[in-house]
């Protein structure tokens, strides 16, 4: 927190992912810009709109075939496409760090969860076993996991999907990140454990002061959580709003998207169905 | 080799959730099945295709009446499921009877040869195993390669080489073009005399006596042998270690390791690896039992005192005592392995656990 | 893919690009004929698989062909002057064996045992387990249970062993050697047949046909088994080479074909006595036998991949 917390945390200009494949290009991401304070930064769009794409190319997670290029991609004012992978993979799970969506697909099935956290202090940090596992319990119990120690030593598929998510959380914000990328963290989650793990989030990003750039394809969810809110369509951000001005949203597909939200209390016949324009991809 | 299918077998019987005393249940019912099966099918070769297997004993210039005697003595006259049923009990204690050959119990001959065949097959699976995973890895991590190319070259033509004919070329080559190693056999006849091996496994034997000379004598004779079979389940390791690891670099796990910050080499060689350690401990385990049954063709070329040459010698001199007695050893360790590889996979994977 | 292209599927030119890529076929010719060529572009795209194609290919001439294409007689070697000749011979190019046989020609006519083994084998195991897997799958229940154990069994078995110990009992000759090799064959095809029934077993289709009052030995005869072939018939290919190293196994411990039959295996066993000054003898036939297995390997793999794209590089 010391140096260098003047000037975004996240500068994102022109930000492009390409695939090749078999029948030509798939652009994934066109031009996505946006910079990012210590705040709270919201990413919506139908499935296959680019939002995970974007979230991985800024941790540096992009298939290796695929073709990345930016103006600028800087963390900190440093240029992550340029700097060493070494370097960037330092960064990684250090000071930016990334949720995924179902922690049963994203915890290693094979290895005892506490082992799984104790493994990235361990990447980042010198410290000793007995400090590292110290402080894996106090992480597991900052997630509101209630027994730490019986949790420690289970595997993946011996806990709930919630407490997976918890558990994930736990794994990634365990070397103090000031970024956070949380992509769909509640989307495969049960809708009461839901509310559960995204007010331990919430609670961490604020006491920790970090970035989060938190991805979802629910529009409403995102703009009570987030400050602000860039809405995606095939690739392209087509608006950007501070959660505030919702209503106020220009481009018809977020408007669209707005629409399609249920309101207590207006009857809504026929249903509205989200409006697609080719082009909006333009 | 059609290893993948033995695979399909026993990852169907693997079913999640079952309580484990209906595990051990079902291993027991399966063991029992196959066993029996396999014993039926034996008793099948043996006493129902050959035309009269008196006459095969007694040659069909015998006199009728002599013939008629080992009829009884056989116990050919009774109903085949008796039959089958004394044939049952002898095998369970043991008793296929006695070799014509070596007029030895078929079951003392097996207990005698068949050390050298498990030490062969050992050391094969080894270097396959050493080599075949990390080739797999290899394959699978730079996919597309020039070096996947090749791995998959490499392993394509083990599957497509017959392994006697490989055999026969590389002991032209390396004994007697390049003498770099010895002569078929197992050991020189120099420390036949002077070791005494106890188990019958040599080169554990040796090394246990500090006799390092016959170790170097031994280790000259096997490594060729163990170096074929080595390519065999080689080739057939690093293809299911390639495809194993293809899918577990796919996984979201994977990704999830990068965003920590983990190193590849940490990713591949300890996340990924041990996870496709789960269905490649059942691919180990099966080409070990494939290497048995292909040591037949390679015991005959380097004249490799084992199980395999037991076969094929009793083959050529008609002994069906001896060659059904072999065939069911190789198909109770093979089909043991089979089982135990079932096991093997249960501990290995924390999710089938209890 | 081309999309645009194929709005008027009628106005397009009959057996076209254009027309067998037509998402809108006019009849099922069309159809079965534009899946045919997709398949076949997947397949063409794979060199390997190409070569293995080609392979096979040139077997097939050989063996058609064996009598114009072989120089010499293959059983009937010039004995006074013509022993263990090296290749690069003239007039035998592949050298000759100690009865003064030229090998090539011997090859040549191998050629045809090969292919007589793995033809009869494939029409041999293929239906045994088709029958036994579509059956298994579509009635269920215990006879399900019974089969698949019994499959189970013959699958746990070495396969070599077991073929070894039946041609012992049968006697040796290359009859009895495919008929050995064809009893250990059949498990894994009645496995494929069985998961492939598995998955329509209870599709609508299936209820269709069962409502308008089929027989299901009708129906399994009629609509279950033709869905199986495609995998079945990679799995076939797929397994030639292990029949032919099989065939040529058993014909190297003299099990197989019997003298002086051109058997490749048994040419190896023969050259065995060779093998320190005459190599070539025991050399070239294994050659063929190794360049005809990867042949069938390749050209199954590329099947595989191109029928199943899913499993593409796996
Ligand atoms: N490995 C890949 N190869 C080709 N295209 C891909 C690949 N991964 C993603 N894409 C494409 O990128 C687009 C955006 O994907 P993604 O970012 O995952 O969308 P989402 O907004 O649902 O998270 C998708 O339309 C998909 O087709
Ligand atoms: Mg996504």
């Amino acid at each position: 927190m010391s140096n260098g917390s003047f000037g975004p945390l996240l500068t994102v200009d022109d930000l492009r992912v390409t695939f090749p494949t078999r029948t030509g290009e798939v652009q994934a991401v066109r031009g996505v810009s946006f910079t990012l304070g210590k705040e709270r930064l919201g990413i919506v769009g139908e499935s296959g709109s680019g939002k995970s794409q974007t979230g991985r190319a800024i941790m540096g997670l992009t298939p290796g075939h695929a073709k990345i290029t930016a103006k600028t991609l800087a963390f900190r004012g440093r240029d992550l496409l340029g700097m060493p992978a070494r370097e960037r993979r330092d960064l990684r799970g250090k000071q930016v760090a990334m949720i995924l969506q179902d922690p049963k697909y994203s915890l290693n099935p094979v290895m005892p969860i506490g082992r799984q956290i104790v493994e990235t202090l361990k990447t980042h940090e010198k410290i000793s076993s007995s400090e590292a596992k110290k402080r894996a319990l106090a992480m597991l119990e900052a997630v509101q996991i209630r027994d730490p120690e019986r949790v420690f030593s289970l595997y993946p598929h011996e806990v709930s999907g919630g407490m997976g998510q918890r558990v994930m959380i736990a794994m990634m914000l365990i070397c103090g990140p000031e970024l956070l990328i949380a992509d769909e963290p509640t989307s495969a989650l049960d809708v009461t454990v839901q509310l559960e793990v995204l007010d331990i989030l919430d609670k961490l990003v604020s006491e920790r002061g970090m970035g989060l750039i938190f991805i979802s394809h629910d529009l409403r969810l995102v703009s009570s959580f987030c400050d602000r809110v860039l809405v995606m369509y095939a690739g392209r951000v087509v608006e950007e709003l501070a959660s505030a001005d919702l209503s106020k949203a220009q481009h018809p597909y977020t408007r669209g998207l707005l629409n399609c939200l249920p309101t207590i209390g207006s009857d809504r016949h026929p249903l509205p169905v989200l409006d697609r324009k080719p082009e909006w991809a333009l | 080799m059609t290893l993948p299918d033995t695979i399909v077998a026993t990852r169907r019987r693997r079913r999640r959730g079952s309580s484990f005393a209906k595990a051990v249940l079902r291993f027991i019912v399966t063991a029992a099945t196959t066993f029996l099966g396999l014993l039926a099918v034996t008793f099948f070769i043996g006493r129902v295709v050959p035309i009269d297997p008196a006459l095969a004993i007694v040659g069909d210039r015998a006199p009728a009446h002599v013939v008629e005697r080992v009829r009884e003595q056989l116990g050919l006259n009774l109903p085949l499921y008796q039959q089958f049923w004394i044939y049952l009990k002898q095998a369970v204690t043991g008793d296929f009877g006695t070799s014509v050959l070596t007029t030895n119990p078929v079951m003392a001959d097996i207990a005698r040869v068949f050390p050298a065949t498990i030490e062969l097959a050992t050391v094969g699976t080894i270097i396959g195993a050493l080599i075949g995973v990390p080739l797999g890895v290899l394959a699978a991590v730079k996919r597309g390669s020039i070096a996947d190319q090749i791995v998959r070259i490499i392993g394509l033509i083990g599957y497509s080489v017959p392994i006697f004919w490989l055999g026969l070329l590389s002991l032209l080559l390396f004994y007697a073009r390049l003498n770099w190693v010895a002569y078929p056999g197992r050991i020189d006849i120099v420390y036949e005399y002077t070791f005494t091996p106890v188990t019958g496994f040599f080169l554990l034997d040796a090394i246990w006596q500090g006799q390092w000379e016959v170790v170097w004598d031994l280790f000259r004779h096997i490594i060729l042998p163990g170096a074929l079979l080595g390519y065999f389940s080689l080739a057939y390791i690093s293809r299911m270690t390639r495809s194993f690891m293809l899918n577990e670099l796919s996984q979201e796990y994977v990704v999830a390791a990068r965003a920590k910050g983990l190193s590849e080499t940490r990713i591949i060689w300890f996340h990924a690896l041990r996870n496709a350690a789960v269905p490649l401990v059942t691919v180990i385990a099966l080409s070990y039992a494939g290497l048995l049954e292909g040591s037949v063709l390679t015991e005959t070329i380097f004249s490799w005192p084992g199980l395999g040459l037991y076969i094929t010698n009793s083959l050529q001199n008609a002994d069906m005592n001896a060659v059904l007695g072999g065939t069911i050893a190789i198909g109770v360790v093979f089909v043991s392995i089979n089982l135990l590889s079932d096991l093997l996979y249960r501990t290995l994977d924390p999710r089938t656990r209890r | 893919m081309s999309h645009q292209s194929t709005s008027m599927g009628e106005t397009l030119k009959p057996y076209s690009r254009a027309w067998l890529l037509s998402d809108r076929p006019t009849s099922r010719n069309q159809a079965r004929l534009g899946r045919a060529y997709i398949i076949w572009r997947r397949f063409a795209e794979n060199r390997l698989a190409l070569i293995g194609l080609g392979i096979i290919l040139a077997l097939l001439v050989v063996a058609a062909l064996a009598d114009v294409l072989a120089p010499h007689n293959p059983v009937q070697g010039d004995l006074m002057n013509a022993r263990l000749l090296p290749p690069g011979t003239p007039s035998y190019l592949l050298g000759t064996d100690d009865q003064g046989r030229d090998i090539l020609s011997r090859l040549i006519h191998g050629s045809r045992l090969t292919l007589f083994v793995v033809v009869l084998v494939a029409v041999i195991a293929a239906p045994i387990g088709l029958i036994v897997g579509t059956v298994s799958g579509y009635a269920g229940g215990w006879v399900d249970a019974v089969l698949m154990r019994i499959t189970d069994i013959f699958l746990a078995f070495p396969k070599l062993v077991l073929a070894l110990a039946l041609v012992a009992a049968l006697g040796p000759g290359i009859e009895n050697a495919i008929l050995a090799i064809a009893v250990t064959s059949w498990p894994p095809y009645a496995r494929i047949a069985r998961a492939e029934t598995l998955t329509f077993r209870n599709s609508e289709f299936i209820s269709a046909v069962k409502l308008m009052g089929a027989s299901p030995f009708r129906i399994v005869l009629r609509h279950v088994m033709p869905l199986c072939m495609s995998s079945l018939i990679v799995r076939v290919t797929l397994d030639m080479a292990g029949i032919i190293l099989t065939a040529a196994g058993l014909g190297f411990l003299g099990l197989g074909a019997q003298p002086p039959l051109p058997e490749w295996g048994a040419m190896i066993a023969s050259g065995r006595r060779f093998i320190l000054d005459q190599w070539w003898v025991a050399a070239m036939p294994g050659f063929a036998i190794l360049v005809v297995s990867l042949g069938f390997n390749l050209l199954g793999d590329g099947l595989r991949d191109a029928l199943d794209p899913k499993e593409a590089g796996q």
